[in-house]
């Protein structure tokens, strides 16, 4: 590595911490209900949006009225993609005629889509119209995102509110979220990523004729304003199959370093927000201190493997699968931080990374997506680890234990055991699913340990809505489409659902005031328990599969083998 | 049943404003303030379209510089990397072969998109000779040469942002001009 990779590193870790505050403070404002930078401009459209819909604003609703209306609309967004794609062939803006897609390909699709996990079983250049791409897979990046925040809001709320059923009202939270936060941002950088070369164009595709008199159809497509919410929202569906490798999705160093910010950026600033919404900014703080930490050691990780030379070829630092306008550093800071945060784009291909950093973005995913983590969803599945370090750290003292003035007690801890292990057994059952059965296995790209990782990824990815892959998998045949999308089903729900319980049942209990014995969650105590925590969950659960993927090819690759 | 009903109001009003209105206003936008870079910055000449400076295309003469590897045959209608792993036989054929042409660095691995349109510094001098041999330029012509390839280079941007590059079809382009007299 030379001196301008570190100061690539350190600048995007500077930025991120400064933004934190200042995007942090404004979003609590929005989901506050307070007066803030945007509600002059914007509030006649939060107010239209009311008015179009019959939505009472001031409705307060329990945590059973707001998970099934969340589910509701989510179930709805799904028919709505599911049908764009089936009959897309009969609907206008499809300049290159595509074909309707397959049930089960529309199936996965329209899942992945709708859950913010995003994986692609398709190449979007030579599968989806422009009308499917806008209409159904562009609106799901925003509302999917917003669905994410909503659930976070709900679970804070429930921490701070007393002896009460309520925990907000789920359109409220779904539209200020799209409206003040995530469109504002897409617009911004759509247009910033246009000024570095993003197509953004409803025109058919290109034929070219090059310079040695061949002919080249080029893919065009309006991809800038989707990938701009796919960024942000931690979607990562990308326009065209290579998604951020593709230079029409990601044509300079400049416009890589605005995508790779905007994978972080909001998630990163919710646990200032989060610090806000519970009076003392220090629990955001250390929340964040936590992400960070965990994202600094994945990243060491990574870089280690990658520019450790790789005895097969006798080289470090291989460029397959990467572009030569980002070069191996930002490759890896891209690769650590999409699968720490849901995200799931990619800037390279993750299948031809180092073992090691193939293993640390797999390992991210794995751990449940909250280091940082999606948009809302970082947030809400790291607050599970916390309640469950404060429900171990009372087991030692022997005393009921307590998270900002509530107890935590059975309900609490069951329902977020569902939430930690539900994820986890799909990654671990559906992987040994398919590794025996020749419809799983006739999908391979690789043989050996490398084999595995593309099945073990690919599940992980899908059950814990990440959406990137080990992409020599083919996986657009019905048994993965099928058995991939219902793992991001239970990804998505079965952590939703037992959270909004916990929000609800937290609500409902009194405060109960700090007194002596009370275990303190803000300083470096807690952070180191609730990183052995993270870690031996994670590694408990995972390492017994990765040993027999990336860990083992790793140690293949240093005697030379090759499969 | 009520929820079913706001929640496809609220649907649709949402898709209106993030499916409909937010990328044709973008567009609008776009084509306003960046109209070349937002249809594809494409190149044309004589009122035809030579290709994007943003795509690789195919070059195989050895009378022009080259582009890396693509796994998709610069299909810019399929882009795809190869997703070869790190102890892959096939890859490591691949490695052995390109390695065996003398090529060096980027050259010797395939690109993420297959579209890659750049080039390291270093991969555009070593096709110098190649280029040269193949025009059957002169001493001055290969000094021009040197100099053109020269001022193709793009550093970093803002100076550490990225890695330093060529574009390829830019420089052949640009060489045409130079030497055959022909408009970019």
């Amino acid at each position: 590595m030379i001196s301008n990779d570190w100061v690539q590193i350190a600048i995007y870790i500077i930025a991120l911490v400064a933004i934190t505050p200042l995007l942090g403070s404004f979003m609590a404002r929005v989901f506050e209900g307070e007066h803030h930078l945007l509600s002059t401009p914007l509030g006649w459209l939060e107010r239209g949006v009311y008015r179009a819909s019959g939505i009472d604003a001031k409705e307060e609703m329990g945590w059973k009225t707001y998970a099934w209306t969340l589910l509701a609309f989510n179930v709805l967004g799904f028919l709505t993609v599911f049908l764009l794609q089936i009959f897309q062939a009969y609907l206008p803006l499809n300049p290159q005629q595509m074909p309707n897609v397959s049930w089960h390909l529309a199936f996965n699709t329209a899942t992945s889509f709708m859950t913010n996990t995003n994986w692609q079983s398709y190449g979007g250049e030579s599968t989806m119209s422009y009308l499917t791409q806008m209409l159904g897979l562009a609106v799901q990046n925003f509302v999917s995102a917003a669905t994410g925040i909503a659930v976070m809001l709900a679970i804070t709320r429930g921490i701070m509110r007393r002896s009460t059923n309520s925990i907000g009202n789920f359109w409220v939270d779904l539209t200020r979220s799209t409206i003040y936060v995530l469109l504002p941002l897409s617009i911004i950088l759509a247009l910033a990523l246009v000024s570095q070369g993003v197509v953004q164009t409803f025109s058919s595709y290109v034929e070219a004729h090059t310079l040695e008199g061949a002919k080249q159809v080029i893919a065009l497509g309006p991809a800038a304003s989707q990938i701009a919410i796919k960024q942000l929202g931690t979607n990562g569906g990308g326009f065209f199959n290579v998604n951020s490798a593709h230079p029409f999705e990601n044509p300079t160093p400049i416009s890589n370093w605005l995508e790779m910010f905007s994978i972080l950026m909001i998630p990163a600033a919710l646990t200032y927000t989060y610090g806000l919404m519970v009076k003392s900014r220090r629990q955001g703080w250390v929340l964040f201190i936590a992400m960070l930490l965990l994202w600094l050691g994945g990243l060491a990780f990574s870089l280690y493997g990658e520019y450790a030379t790789n005895p097969v070829f006798g080289t470090s630092a291989m460029m397959e699968g990467k572009e030569t306008r980002f070069g191996v550093v930002n490759s890896i800071l891209w690769s650590v931080s999409t699968t720490a945060a849901s995200n799931g784009s990619v800037n390279a291909m993750h299948s031809s990374l180092s073992p090691i950093a193939g293993g640390v973005a797999m390992f991210n995913i794995m751990l449940g997506e909250i280091i940082f983590g999606g948009v809302g969803a970082g947030l809400y599945g790291m607050l599970t680890f916390v309640l469950m370090t404060v429900f171990l750290a009372g087991l030692m003292v022997g005393r009921t234990p307590e998270y900002l003035g509530k107890k935590i007690e059975k309900y609490e801890i069951a329902m977020i055991i569902v939430a930690i292990l539900l994820p986890s057994i799909c990654i671990l059952v559906g992987s040994g699913i398919a590794c025996i059965l020749p419809a799983g296995l006739s999908s391979l790209a690789s043989k050996g340990p490398h084999g595995l990782s593309e099945i073990l990824y690919a599940f992980s990815s899908a059950a814990q809505n990440n959406g990137s892959a080990f992409a020599g998998l083919n996986a657009n045949t019905v048994f993965y489409n099928v058995l991939l999308g219902l793992c991001m089903w239970v990804g998505r729900f079965a952590v939703i659902f037992p959270i909004l319980a916990v929000a609800g049942s937290l609500a409902a209990k009194k405060y109960a005031p700090p007194s002596e014995g009370t275990f303190e969650t803000d300083n470096w105590i807690f952070l180191v328990l609730l990183l052995a925590v993270i870690l031996i969950v994670g590694a408990l659960t995972h390492l017994p599969a990765l040993s027999l993927g990336p860990v083992i090819e790793h140690f293949l690759m240093l005697r030379g083998v090759t499969f | 049943m009520k929820t079913w009903i706001t929640g496809l109001r609220v649907l649709l009003v949402l898709t209106v404003l993030t499916g409909g209105v937010y990328p044709i206003l973008v567009t609008g936008l776009a084509k306003l303030a960046w109209p070349f870079k937002a249809s594809g910055s494409f190149v044309e000449k004589n009122g035809e379209i030579k290709g994007s400076l943003l795509i690789a295309q195919k070059f195989e003469k050895e009378s022009y510089f080259w582009p890396r590897p693509s796994s998709v045959d610069y299909n810019a209608a399929a882009s795809g990397g190869s997703n070869l792993g790190p102890t892959s036989a096939d890859l490591q054929k691949n490695y052995q072969e390109r390695a065996k042409a003398g090529l060096s660095n980027d050259f010797l691995f395939s690109s993420g998109s297959g579209l890659d349109p750049h080039i390291s510094p270093q991969a555009a001098r070593i096709q110098m000779d190649r280029v040269v041999s193949a025009r059957g330029f002169t001493v001055a012509q290969r000094n021009d040469l040197t100099k053109i390839v020269d001022e193709s280079i793009e550093d970093r941007d803002f100076g550490f942002l990225g890695e330093p590059r060529v574009n390829v079809l830019k420089l052949n382009l640009e060489m045409d001009h130079h030497f055959l007299n022909k408009e970019p």
